[in-house]
């Protein structure tokens, strides 16, 4: 036996040792990164919201296995160099038992090694981008929702089955790594799936752009059968509202991956027939849960509390704060009912199941969480003052994810038609 | 690029160059005049759209007539343009007239920045939007492409008429002669029993007025969020740099000059879109650094 070896074992049991004898706390403290300022504060604002709600509802059922559980925000939109200093003083001077970090995939890629220095537990509640777990391996970093791939994904499987015919198509997406990335994942599946598709404009218009009034004459000039923008906030109302203004919804059919977040702001003038998603299976009149005792209380609290519906940030968070919680009761059950150490909290959570307010999500074993997507396309109902789904496809997550080890680009390559016929559960707008 | 794409562009350029003219047309004015470059600027435009469409959607939620958006717009941008410009000039500005450059540049940056404070305080982090205007107006059709009336029609009209009417104003009216009186040498000015304090107010007056009424009129068109301010006052330096400052009819030329090359861009080379504002700026500064359109200044010996 060499050293090395022997050295880490007794580090494997000195851990072992410290774990087993954790005391129980007397609260969980986590700390979460989200925009509270700046424009994707659209985001952050009713997650921090939703998670004052869920946290509430937690510790008035006795919390987590008898401990209550608080939060500590930080606000992302002070920068990256912000939430770094925060985390680590979050860490190591407050003492947190649990990162949640973050709705920037920035701040994301920043986070993840300053987790494994740390050694502390952090969940990826929110971003995006698919690189993560396909570039690096992490023992304490975990993502609690899908990612970009299986979110571009659906929506261009949804398109295929519900308007195969389309010959060419535009994109107008913010001009930053989402925006990029986004339409890079889409046109690769796009090529793979359909070739004769013919891309007519790639536009990228600076983010937080006021006005995409030249965009919008170009796309009326070309009149491309579909226009794709994964847009969010401010700039996805001002492209879909100018749209609207100048007859482009009329023309092309709008695919909008992001739309359930902007629906109740742009109200009564979103024209019906738009493909849009929420990022996962998030949305408020979930088809397969609206008549859930639990979910309808959720919904009818935060929208007592907020004035608005909840969007797909909110669901998200629900998932981060559910994973943890079924990570602990896990380690708890794991231990014999004693209190876990936090090391083994880390190791419940892979090939954890846990449902926040949507279908069950399932922690892979590159940690990548496998999530369900939902899209759909608008419609009007009375009872509404804005647009609501219909048409709703929800997408098994486990057909339409990146595969542990592979690489997202060099994987869609490989798809065949046979993902068109995918068994997708449909659903109608229930008046 | 066939005539009917060169004709879209122009007309998309102009809309967007008659926004931006009277957002830099208050800037270079009262640089102009006072010789301070104006941050706070870009807040006045931010904070002139949020309070149009504020305006507007109570407008809109009291059930009174749609139309009277309109004057609404005018009307907020009166209200917010003089309130914030007599309350920074008089308690802000007037104590650092005699202070170094890079000071007073400093103290309207500080201004900016608690302004979009109060702007979160005040409205919030989501977006606002009041479409009324745009919508009353409808479309017209060019070549089968319908624009916004209001883009294509009514903006650069006020654009022509502001600038018109400035022009009026400095050439025609003894208020007007007294500042340019002022513009061209304030000390001789001075010196004839000018009262310097009073123009200054004046000229800080109209430019706010003038930059809030841009943010009101952009309200129709786009959703005022957090950022809209930094966003202008950038692209309104730029305009005013290219054309000198101090300079409004070069200020109208330039805007006019971006607004093209930048709808140029979006059809011809998409990815230059945001770089060529910026690109004739360093070009034109290049070869003619006082500006295209400024006179080199006089020597005072």
């Amino acid at each position: 036996m060499n050293g090395l070896l022997k050295l880490s074992i007794a580090m494997a049991l000195a851990l072992y040792a410290e774990a087993a004898a954790a005391d129980k706390p007397d609260t969980l403290t986590i700390g979460i990164t989200g925009f509270l300022s700046g424009p994707a504060s659209v985001f952050g604002e009713p997650a921090k919201a939703a998670s004052e709600i869920l946290l509430d509802d937690l510790n008035r059922e006795g919390g987590i296995g008898g401990v209550p559980v608080t939060a500590v925000w930080v606000d992302e939109g002070a920068g990256g160099e912000h939430v770094l200093s925060e985390y680590r003083r979050l860490v190591q001077d407050v003492g947190v038992d649990a990162m949640f970090a973050s709705i920037s995939s920035g701040n994301c890629k920043k986070v993840a090694p300053l987790a494994e220095d740390l050694q502390v537990l952090n969940i990826m509640w929110d971003c995006g981008t698919q690189k993560i777990f396909e570039e690096n391996s992490y023992r304490y970093v975990f993502r609690t929702q899908a990612n970009a791939t299986p979110e571009m994904l659906s929506t261009l499987l949804y398109l295929l089955k519900t308007k195969p015919e389309f010959e060419s198509i535009a994109v107008v997406n913010q001009d930053y790594a989402w925006g990029r990335d986004s339409w890079h994942i889409f046109s690769t599946a796009l090529k793979q799936l359909k070739p004769g598709v013919r891309v007519v404009a790639e536009l990228f218009p600076k983010f937080g752009a006021p006005d995409f009034s030249t965009e919008i004459s170009r796309l009326l000039a070309l009149r491309p059968d579909v226009i794709l923008s994964t847009a969010w906030g401010g700039d996805l109302d001002n492209f879909v509202r100018q749209s609207v203004q100048r007859g482009l919804t009329e023309r092309s059919t709008f695919v909008l991956p992001l739309m359930e977040s902007s629906l109740q702001r742009i109200g009564p003038d979103m024209p019906e027939g738009v493909i849009v998603g929420g990022r996962g299976d998030h949305y408020f009149l979930h088809p397969e849960f609206r008549q859930d005792p639990d979910f309808q209380a959720f919904i009818e609290r935060y929208k007592a509390e907020t004035g608005e519906y909840p969007i797909y940030p909110v669901f998200h968070i629900a998932q981060a704060l559910s994973a943890l919680k079924g990570a602990y009761e896990k380690a708890i059950a794991a231990n014999d009912g004693a209190w876990p150490g936090k090391e083994q909290v880390v190791e419940a959570m892979e090939g954890l199941e846990f449902r926040g307010l949507g279908r069950t999500v399932h922690i892979r074993e590159d940690h990548q969480g496998v999530e369900d997507q939902m899209i759909g396309v608008t419609r009007h109902d009375p009872a509404y003052d804005f647009a609501v789904m219909d048409h709703m496809m929800i997408f098994p997550g486990s057909a339409i994810t990146t595969p542990a080890g592979m690489e997202s680009t060099a994987w869609l390559k490989t798809l065949s038609d046979s993902i068109l016929d995918l068994p997708v559960q449909t659903y109608r707008h229930a008046e | 690029m066939d005539p009917i794409l060169l004709l879209l562009a122009t007309l998309d350029g102009i809309a967007y160059a008659a926004l931006v003219f009277l957002v830099a047309v208050g800037l270079t004015l009262i640089f102009g005049v006072m010789r301070i470059l104006n941050v706070a600027h870009g807040a006045f435009y931010a904070i002139g759209g949020y309070a149009a469409a504020s305006l507007v959607l109570a407008i809109s939620d009291a059930d009174f007539s749609p139309w009277l958006s309109f004057p609404a717009l005018l009307v907020a941008a009166a209200g917010v343009g003089a309130a914030l410009g007599l309350v920074i000039e008089r308690f802000l500005l007037r104590h650092i007239y005699a202070k170094e450059e890079v000071l007073q540049l400093l103290v309207t940056f500080a201004a900016f920045m608690i302004l979009e404070d109060v702007q979160r305080l005040v409205w919030g982090v989501q977006p606002y939007s009041a479409t009324d205007p745009v919508r009353l107006l409808g479309t017209v059709d060019v070549m089968g492409i319908p624009y916004n009336a209001y883009q294509i029609i009514l903006l650069p009209v006020i654009a022509v008429m502001v600038l018109l009417g400035l022009r009026w104003f400095l050439r025609r009216t003894l208020s007007g002669k007294v500042i340019t009186a002022v513009t061209e040498d304030r000390e001789t000015a001075i010196a004839m029993g000018i009262d310097a304090r009073k123009v200054f107010t004046v000229t800080f007056v109209i430019g706010a007025v003038l930059a809030a009424l841009g943010g009101a009129l952009a309200s129709p068109t786009t959703a005022i969020q957090l950022g809209l301010g930094a966003e202008m006052i950038v692209l309104s330096f730029a305009v005013v740099a290219t054309a000198g400052l101090g300079q409004v009819e070069g200020a109208a030329l330039t805007a006019l000059l971006i607004g093209l090359g930048r709808s140029f861009a979006v059809y011809l080379v998409p990815e230059l879109d945001v770089l060529i504002p910026y690109m004739i700026m360093v070009l034109v500064l290049l070869f003619r650094p006082q500006g295209l359109f400024a006179v080199a200044e006089k020597r005072r010996i």
